[in-house]
């Protein structure tokens, strides 16, 4: 066998993800699946309808505002991934068990895994790429890289998500209220004490690890 | 997912309007947690979500409002979790901040809401099976009925052995709620127990709602003098887990003695389970240690093990004395 091509894991994935989006627009106008109607008939004029197929969407991101056209059925977080290629926020369990998938919606945080990307229109959504300001770190990150706060680092977006918000309300005043705050985020690798240390550094506890 | 559409109405008429004469294909929607789990996994298949959060007339700013009201306070369906766990409801209802602050994770809590908490599915894994066709689901028997039902019904005597998912309903069942319901035929308003039916009623829905018909939200009664609510819960997890089991009290002290006692169970039966006997037992006695050791048994009384789960008699006992302790300031003995 000659030399193998270059792959990168994420150029594969890349690569399937595009073509999910290209079947999956091509599919309501070539079959029209269950929904049928492409677009409901006889709808009062107090009624909007979106979908079921693409539909039309402006979302702000990180401070600036992106288009695309995506189903009604599409989520937040399959859209921030197969759509706008930001890749930042994972898909984990997909029911919003364990928090890889999480943004923050008008600064707070939630689940994108179970919202509908349609139904941020006109929300100002953050993701852990909005975290940093241009190559400079915001503290926290920073934080996690000195604590070794990530092993897989498969959680670690969806944690700075959830603690970014923590510091700001300020319910970060010991290890319990942080750990409290932390608690619809999971990391399979069991990096909790590193994280709740990289928090509790960056929210200055006294007496933190 | 299935594909569907998305209806965005400007007013519960016209969300009614839409729902009526399609139950199952057009199903409404708030905060989607249930829904979208339900569509992910197959087990629901509309046509069309009618997203309730849209509403811009006089029922969806009720919705959305909590606010002490002429008889007591208000709280719209649409309030998130989060909302009701941080917000200004007065000591006397702390028993339904605390289930809301406690139920799913705080990201959960930012979207799911008070309407989609009440009518949230059953979490039995048989129901949530998509290859699994059990009562609930319109089968022949129940599944966890000789199956693995370490987390099913103690009470309520089937044929279908689910708990009831919502933890918002225990602490309104003890608060005395009223829920308001608007359906095509106007408003009509119930007491919150009413809301749920047991499987020997209703085996494949949980609750009482007619077609098209929408929770505006529900209606906490003035609070008797002095009156103290607690929740007390075990969990296997402590975050994105339902309940093992769950007790919320409502309680008076007059001139030392018990009123106007309520407490309901979570999580041990078909519906939220008021534990009349209890109260009953409680009521114009004094409270101590020794009382509540004595009462907290017949919490349980007619609660049959299903093989898996008799450790919730003891469980759901403990907590209604944890329960009694803490809404009385008893200390708990050595």
């Amino acid at each position: 066998m000659s030399e193998r091509p270059k792959l990168t894991r994420r150029g594969l994935l890349r690569g399937f993800g595009t073509a999910t989006v290209i079947a999956g627009c091509a599919k309501p106008t070539a079959e029209g699946a269950a929904g049928e109607t492409a677009q409901p008939e006889d709808l009062p004029a107090d009624v909007v309808a979106i979908g079921p197929g693409a539909a039309p969407l402006s979302l702000e991101i990180n401070g600036s505002v992106r288009s695309l056209e995506v189903a009604a059925s599409v989520t937040l977080l399959a859209a921030l991934r197969d759509h706008l290629d930001l890749t930042g926020s994972k898909e984990v369990c997909d029911r919003g068990a364990c928090g890889a998938c999480m943004v923050l919606v008008d600064g707070v945080p939630m689940n994108s895994c179970m919202m509908l990307a349609h139904d941020l229109e006109g929300r100002s959504i953050t993701t852990v790429e909005g975290l940093a300001i241009g190559d400079t770190l915001a503290p926290l990150q920073s934080a996690f890289i000195a604590h070794d706060a990530a092993q897989c680092g498969f959680c670690t977006s969806g944690m700075l998500i959830s603690a970014t918000a923590l510091l700001r309300t300020g319910d970060s005043k010991d290890r319990s209220s942080i750990a409290e705050g932390m608690a619809g985020n999971l990391c399979r690798c069991g990096s909790y004490h590193h994280i709740l240390a990289a928090i509790e550094d960056v929210a200055g506890v006294q007496g933190g690890a | 997912m299935e594909p569907f559409t998305l209806i965005r109405p400007r007013t519960l008429d016209a969300a009614q309007t839409r729902a009526l004469g399609a139950p199952a294909e057009r199903v409404y929607k708030a905060g989607g947690i249930d829904l979208l789990d339900l569509l992910k996994e197959g087990l629901a298949r509309p046509a069309e979500l009618i997203d309730l959060r849209s509403l811009g007339d006089e029922h969806g700013q009720a919705m959305r409002a909590l606010a002490a009201s002429d008889s007591g306070w208000s709280v719209g369906a649409l309030n998130t979790l989060a909302a009701i766990s941080a917000s200004a409801l007065p000591q006397a209802y702390a028993a339904l901040r605390e289930a809301a602050g406690s139920a799913a994770t705080p990201s959960i809590r930012n979207s799911a809401t008070l309407g989609g908490n009440l009518l949230q599915r059953p979490r039995c894994w048989y129901f949530r099976h998509r290859d699994l066709h059990c009562l609930k689901k319109g089968g022949e028997r129940c599944l966890a009925d000789g199956g693995e039902n370490k987390f099913h019904a103690i009470l309520g005597g089937g044929p279908c052995h689910i708990v009831h998912p919502s933890t918002l309903a225990v602490a309104l069942v003890a608060l005395d709620a009223q829920v308001e319901i608007i359906g095509a035929e106007g408003p009509r308003r119930i007491p919150v127990g009413e809301l749920f039916a047991l499987p020997r009623v209703s085996p494949t829905a949980e609750n009482t709602l007619g077609e098209g018909e929408v929770i505006r939200g529900v209606t906490l009664p003035a609070a008797a003098a002095g009156q103290r609510s607690v929740y007390e819960v075990a969990k296997e997890k402590q975050s994105f887990d339902w309940p093992l089991a769950e007790v919320a009290v409502a309680l008076s002290v007059e001139g030392g003695a018990l009123r106007t006692v309520r407490v309901a169970l979570g999580h041990v039966a078909p519906t939220p389970w008021r534990a009349v006997q209890v109260e009953e037992a409680l009521t114009g006695q004094a409270p101590s240690a020794e009382l509540f050791a004595r009462v907290a048994a017949l919490a349980t009384q007619g609660a049959r093990s299903l093989g898996d789960n008799a450790y919730k008699i003891p469980l759901v006992q403990g907590l209604v004395r944890a329960a009694l302790h803490r809404a009385c300031d008893v200390p708990v003995p050595a």
